[in-house]
């Protein structure tokens, strides 16, 4: 840009400049405050939620069980083979972020982030204990190591490690009993994985969201980057109506206020940002969309007599309809897009279809594995015989007798073999547990089945005490002619 | 806080999108160092630099290969104990379901797959000649301590407490004429057709009036191994002739070679080469296999 003689000094690397962002009121730092009171809500108690679930299974209503391979959330368990849950799940997840931000930008970051939420958690006890911006900036700028800097400081840090602590701690609740983990972890019991846990989590919180902050936005995170590919024309970001603002200046009577924008260069909105940026510079990628510079113009607009939304969430399609002197667009129109409905169409199938997945599966559940080395073995009477292994899963919280049968040709029977005895056609499953025993399906000699290649038919278990029944069909191999 | 515009910019622009060259964070240019010292670090530390032979070894001493024996060597300390349990126990009291016996069945699918599977199949179907372990058919007995005595001792080889019988050459011998043989033949396959209509149970056709005929010839010269009704003996290997198994094959070719020129057909003394606790793992396994009696 320079064009003069001598090249400015290029600066290759550059020190953090810290950001000391000021307290803000105002209906979307109001929003701001319920959406974080509500996900560290979710985040710290949900563990300690119980759930009813007999006897024999945990009483938590949200646990991952990695010893067990369950999960369970309230009244529903996963098991690992129904871990297309779980995908489905994060494959809604990624679509929902698809759908916010081509609908409203960056709302993610703005308002659910952890690392939003938590950063503003750390931004805000470091208010209580230091004071606003300027009292945080004079202590900042104090050379000396006074006690009064001393104190703030040793206070400030040890609360945000505490917060850490509890965030790490309510992590590794997730995991286990949650009241008797606790116990263990005060009483020095715990597993060390439970401490090491809680250790890596309370370093990388107070590390991410008390002292990166905004870099961890601004260098770590890809998700920045990925979302321009999701916003368009329409999506709704957080911008500065600069037609409206501009020239920017001081309104002092007499100064040719008359010929000034509305933006009286307050540096309200820049003061309250928590990425240290100036919005009014335009759309960049360090913001985050929390519209806190909204609460903050609005606040100063309401003060000099100027209609509010100086800086407001807009489309960039807004920008020369309103130059040009036209009614900018309703927020549905913008929110309402080809684009956004066959994102809520995605979701909402993938979503329907998970629910239907869920209410259609059954308690018992089998899994037939054909063992296929020998395909067959003839019996000494002639009769031919097929192996397989069954994977028996009982889901109730209570032992169960499945009952094995097989359908579909009459000559076959079948006998259940339980490691090394016979156990006739009826096993015991254990409550929320798979068990595999090896079923021998026989056809008597010279029956069609024992004759042809091939034969199909079904396996049957039914839970005894339901009369709840699931069918798998499989192959019978026969000596062929 | 800075004022963007006063970026520098690289000069470069696409589509009137200029590539602004802003400074990068002093912090990233530590880690940077960092990583450079961590990388030399660990290079003394760890195993790294390739020389002529080998590689430096590194101030540590790690190396997979230590790390696998150490491995081996914990297993092998865990396993002490239930090994020598099952080396020890008697085999016909170890009880299904119990830890022994779950260590020995899944022992013994190792040691069957690396050392009987090579005869009898890595499924244990056998092959001609070499039993299907899978069937309800046991040569020399299907109870658990037969099948251990079996794969302890062998089959007719070199040593003395091997299983062993030894069949005539009937033919090659000439121990019984053409046509005895042919009679013979005819009512051996004739035993395994209950139905009696010339073809027996695995397919093979044989000649009627051949096989009424050679009911004396098979009393004199077979019986008294195979028994007068021709369902074996598991006290001389003698195989069962009525029922479907047959382990060279039941056709009529076949079987007029095996009355010919005999079987002898040999299994290893897994004695010797095995430890006890193998040896016991592998009849475990054999006999959980569905045909074990």
């Amino acid at each position: 840009m320079s064009s003069t003689d001598t090249p400015p000094e290029e600066k290759l690397y550059a020190s953090r400049e810290p950001v000391f962002p000021r307290r803000v009121k105002g209906k979307f730092r109001n929003l701001k405050w319920i959406i974080m009171a509500i996900t560290l809500g979710i985040y710290y108690l949900s563990p300690w939620i119980r759930w009813n679930r007999g006897p024999e299974l945990p009483d938590q209503a949200i646990l991952i069980d990695l010893a067990h391979r369950r999960f369970f959330f309230f009244w529903i368990e996963i098991w690992p083979h129904e871990f297309y849950f779980i995908a489905g799940l994060l494959i809604m997840a990624g679509l929902g972020l698809f759908l916010f931000t081509s609908a409203a930008g960056r709302v993610w970051c703005g308002y659910a982030c952890p690392q939003t939420v938590w950063t503003d958690l750390f931004i805000l006890v470091e208010r209580w204990i230091e004071g606003d911006r300027n009292a945080r900036l004079r202590l900042h700028r104090q050379k000396k190591w006074d006690f009064r800097k001393v104190r703030l400081r040793v206070v400030k840090y040890i609360t945000w490690i505490l917060i850490g602590l509890a965030t790490g701690g309510a992590w590794v609740f997730y995991f286990t009993d949650a009241p008797t983990l606790l116990v263990d972890l005060v009483t020095g019991h715990a597993h060390p994985v439970a401490y090491l846990t809680m250790a890596i989590l309370t370093a990388t919180t107070v590390f991410f969201g008390a002292i990166a902050r905004e870099q961890i936005c601004i260098y770590a995170c890809p998700w920045p980057r990925i979302q321009a590919a999701m916003m368009d024309e329409d999506t709704l970001v957080v911008g500065y109506r600069h037609w409206r603002g501009e020239p920017r200046g001081k309104h002092r009577k007499g100064a040719g206020a008359e010929n000034l924008g509305d933006c009286i260069d307050c540096m309200a909105c820049v003061n309250v940002c928590p990425m240290g940026i100036d919005i009014r510079d335009g759309q960049q990628l360090e913001c985050i969309t929390c519209a806190l510079c909204i609460d903050a113009c609005d606040e100063m607009m309401e003060k000099i007599g100027k209609p509010r939304g100086l800086i407001d969430y807009m489309a960039l399609t807004d920008e020369p309809r309103e130059i040009s002197g036209q009614e900018p667009k309703p927020v549905w129109k913008h929110i309402f897009r080809p684009r956004t409905i066959l994102y809520t169409v995605l979701w909402s199938g993938v979503g329907f279809a998970l629910l239907f997945a869920l209410f259609i599966r059954a308690d018992i559940d089998m899994t037939v594995a054909p063992v296929r080395n020998p395909t067959y073995v003839m019996q000494s009477d002639g009769a031919i015989r097929n192996i397989y292994d069954l994977r028996l899963r009982n889901k109730h919280g209570e032992t169960r007798e499945f009952r094995v049968s097989v359908t579909g040709n009459d000559t076959l029977t079948v006998t259940l073999q339980d490691s090394d005895t016979d156990a006739g056609d009826t096993i015991p499953v254990n409550a929320d547990e798979m068990r595999i025993v090896r079923a021998y399906v026989e056809a008597p000699a010279g029956s069609e089945p024992a004759m042809s290649d091939r034969t199909e038919f079904t396996f049957w278990v039914e839970d005894d005490v339901s009369n709840e029944r699931v069918s798998v069909d499989s192959v019978f191999n026969g000596r062929g002619q | 806080m800075s004022n963007k515009k006063d970026v520098e910019t690289t000069g470069h622009s696409w589509d009137g999108i200029e590539e602004l060259n802003n400074p990068l964070p002093r912090w990233w240019l530590y880690t940077f160092y960092l990583c450079i010292i961590w990388g030399i670090a660990y290079t003394i530390a760890m195993p790294a630099w390739p020389l002529v032979k080998g590689a430096t070894t590194g101030m540590l001493g790690w190396s997979t290969r230590a790390e696998v024996a150490d491995k081996i060597a914990s297993f092998e300390e865990m396993n002490a104990a239930v090994n020598a349990e099952l080396a020890a126990a008697d085999i016909t009291a170890i009880e299904v379901g119990s830890d022994v016996h779950n260590y020995g069945v899944n022992m013994g699918a190792a040691v069957f797959r690396a050392n009987c599977s090579q005869c009898h199949g890595s499924g244990a179907a056998g092959n001609k000649g070499y039993p299907n372990l899978l069937d309800n058919d046991w040569l020399w007995g299907g109870t658990i301590d037969e099948v251990a005595y079996t794969v302890q001792h062998g089959v007719r080889n070199e040593t003395d407490e091997a299983r062993y019988s030894e069949m005539p050459k009937f033919g090659a011998d000439e121990l019984l004429t053409d046509e005895e043989i042919d009679q013979a033949v005819a009512f051996a396959m004739s035993l395994s057709d209950p139905e009696g209509d010339g073809t027996n149970l695995v397919g093979g056709t044989y000649d009627l009036e051949l096989a009424a005929a050679g009911a004396e010839v098979f009393e004199i010269n077979c019986a008294s191994c195979h028994g007068e009704d021709g369902t074996g003996d598991i006290y001389q290997g003698a195989p069962n002739l009525t029922d479907a198994i047959w382990l060279y094959g039941g056709d009529h070719d076949t079987v007029y070679e095996t009355v010919y020129y005999a079987r002898f057909g040999v299994m290893p003394a897994w004695g010797q080469r095995l430890s006890q606790a193998e040896v016991n793992a592998a009849a475990l396994y054999v006999h959980q296999l569905g045909g074990g009696q």
